[in-house]
């Protein structure tokens, strides 16, 4: 159905045109400049690889970049089952007592500047340090600790979300069948909710990899996360190595996201296939 | 795999099997029968569990800190790690001695380095989140029209940028805004211009850097409250004779004001504390607070300014967290209608 209203008018078009040129540009031009043979990053000399030579053989960026990845993935980990309990209890529990509290606390993260989170965690954890001992020194488990809790609220947000557009009905079909709250959590709402989870814990995974201003206020020496190494090389200018590792960045993220769609497109087939052959064959 | 399915999978059956046989197993313990029994009669159910560990996590690591940050804000520097005096200290038997130093506050006050950097933060963040609703608001009007098919794939389109590096796209525009950067180059091939034109290092690549990173988060709001829409109202209105652009400012633009908050919210409240942009793209007369907080703990090592900076910007924000969460409580609600 065609109306007035969804026609693709030259207004619509040139919008969206210029919108993803403008998101777009900035990306295209790191790629195509990641292969320029001279170290000028904006005037194009020649096609060369060397500068991902280069990056491969840096042992600084190489191992920040590991760091980067151990301390992204247990921090998404965390943050999806503290995310995932925090959405349940927003989105199932009802009214209970400091649910206004718990529930700005869960989104504020979102907001927070970063320079604010990342101060008041150092300050936290130097204090801990005074009283309890522990941590004794910063490094990967403040960082790790540090990015939990900013991106447990980005899982708590998507898990609410899901949960609260969910038809709650097979839960109660088996609680009048008689299944304790765990066994319908784990066999029942866990399955339905899984693609959320899964998504909420890339998205801790990418946010935790890419933060700087936090990780910078709660590392300690030796331990130098990959967007601190990248910050402080460019601070100094241009360096084509950068672009190298941005464009391999891009490539991961591209395929990920239409591996992503393409499984979603075959879910959603999947589905209607399944409900077809319910509606003909289930009498 | 519909629900029933995948609750009888032999997947689903093996989740639930396992969580169910390690609590059948610890059901023959004694201490953890006892345990429980003492924690239900306590009140103490699997619901507060639930509640209580992220309350917990975030009260610690998220509400204490806040505390921690007022507490220091009102402490003196010293030479000594860590770089401030205690606040409580004992003297003599029981009596418990507060020193409140309030001169960090004054110094703020007093100081014009950081008023002036709080009023140009508030205006640069201003500024970069009209544009980015100029620049936005077009954009996902268009996607919010467009037809079923297309809309997921241009929603995936706005969404990809925003999983790769915040940091190396703002890096991006250093190599696009530099004097012989991709812009200048350009114009300079094409004749328009001889001399580059300055773009780094100034309020205007602060700009750009802003609308740039926060494009998603306002466009993204504003898509789903226009999406939800009802176009009928569209179409009673050019029945009744009502002109395409009059239709759209009496009509769409106050619907969607919810999104327009929401977006506007995303971008400001963030904007104002940010700092990498700022430290790439803007110079060093570029005044932001999310600047001045950084240089005032890594540089000068002075820990209570520090504080006091970021619980007076706390303290300003205050007002735009609570608007946004009454805006997304709003929709909340309204979702549920």
């Amino acid at each position: 159905m065609s109306t007035a209203a969804n026609r693709m008018t030259p207004f619509r078009i040139s919008a969206l045109a210029f919108g993803f040129a403008f998101l777009y540009i900035p990306i295209l031009s790191l790629i195509v400049f990641s292969f320029n043979k001279s170290r000028l990053v904006t005037v194009w000399t020649g096609f060369s690889t060397e500068w991902y030579g280069r990056l491969f053989r840096n042992e600084q960026i190489l191992n920040a970049a590991w760091l980067s990845l151990k301390i992204a993935a247990i921090n998404a980990t965390g943050a999806v089952i503290l995310g995932t309990l925090a959405g349940l209890a927003l989105a199932r529990f009802g009214k209970f007592t400091g649910r206004t509290v718990f529930a700005g606390m869960t989104t504020a993260p979102l907001v927070m500047p970063e320079v604010i989170t990342g101060l008041s965690l150092l300050l936290l954890f130097v204090a801990m340090d005074q009283v309890f001992g522990w941590p004794s020194g910063r490094g990967v488990t403040t960082i790790t600790i540090a990015h939990m809790t900013l991106t447990m609220a980005y899982v708590t947000v998507i898990v609410q979300s899901r949960l609260s557009t969910l038809d709650d009905s097979l839960e109660e079909a088996a609680m009048d069948l008689g299944a304790r709250p765990t066994k319908i959590f784990f066999l029942i709402t866990l399955p339905i909710i899984a693609p959320a989870l899964i998504s909420g814990w890339l998205l801790a995974f990418t946010i935790s990899l890419d933060d700087l201003v936090i990780a910078s206020f709660v590392s300690g020496p030796g331990s130098s996360t990959l967007p601190m190494v990248i910050f402080s090389k460019v601070r100094l200018g241009v360096s084509p190595d950068i672009n190298a590792l941005a464009s391999i960045m891009v490539l991961f993220v591209t395929v990920g996201v239409i591996i992503a769609g393409i499984l979603m497109a075959r879910q959603e087939k999947r589905r209607q296939r399944d409900m077809q052959m319910a509606a003909a064959g289930g009498k | 795999m519909n629900p029933r399915a995948a609750a009888e999978s032999p997947r689903g059956q093996r989740h639930s099997a396992g969580i169910q046989l390690v609590l059948r197993v610890l059901q023959q313990f004694p201490p953890y029968r006892w345990t429980q029994a003492r924690l239900l009669s306590w009140g103490v159910s699997g619901r507060t569990a639930v509640i209580a560990i992220p309350y917990f996590w975030l009260l610690l690591f998220f509400l204490v800190p806040f505390i921690i940050v007022l507490k220091i804000s009102f402490a003196e520097t010293q030479i000594a790690m860590p770089p401030y005096q205690p606040l409580l200290q004992w003297s003599g038997e029981k009596i418990l001695q507060v020193k409140l130093n309030i001169g960090n506050f004054l110094y703020l006050v007093e100081d014009s380095l950081y008023w002036r950097a709080y009023l140009n933060s508030i205006k640069v963040a201003g500024i970069s989140t009209l544009l980015c609703l100029l620049v936005g608001y077009p954009v996902a009007y268009a996607i919010a029209r467009a037809n079923t098919t297309w809309r997921n794939v241009l929603l995936m389109m706005v969404i990809l940028p925003f999983w790769t590096s915040f940091l190396l796209r703002v890096y991006a525009w250093i190599g696009i805004l530099k004097n012989n950067g991709l812009i200048n180059n350009f114009l300079t091939w094409l004749g328009i211009i001889d001399q580059p034109i300055v773009m780094l290092q100034t309020d205007f690549a602060i700009y750009v850097g802003i609308v740039y990173s926060y494009l998603p988060f306002m466009i993204l709001p504003l898509y789903s409250t226009l999406e939800k829409m009802d176009l009928t109202l569209l179409e009673a209105a050019a029945d009744l004779g009502c002109r395409p652009f009059k239709a759209f400012m009496t009509i769409t633009l106050p619907l969607s004001m919810p999104g327009v908050v929401a977006g506007a919210m995303l971008v400001f409240i963030p904007a104002v504390g940010e700092f990498v942009i700022p430290a790439l793209l803007g110079g060093p007369e570029s005044l932001m607070i999310g600047k001045v907080l950084w240089t005032e703990f890594f540089s000068n090592r002075d820990w209570p300014v520090a504080s006091a900076v970021a619980t007076a910007l706390l303290l300003l924000l205050v007002v735009p967290i609570v608007l946004l969460q009454r805006a997304q409580g709003a929709e909340a609600r309204g979702a549920h209608k």
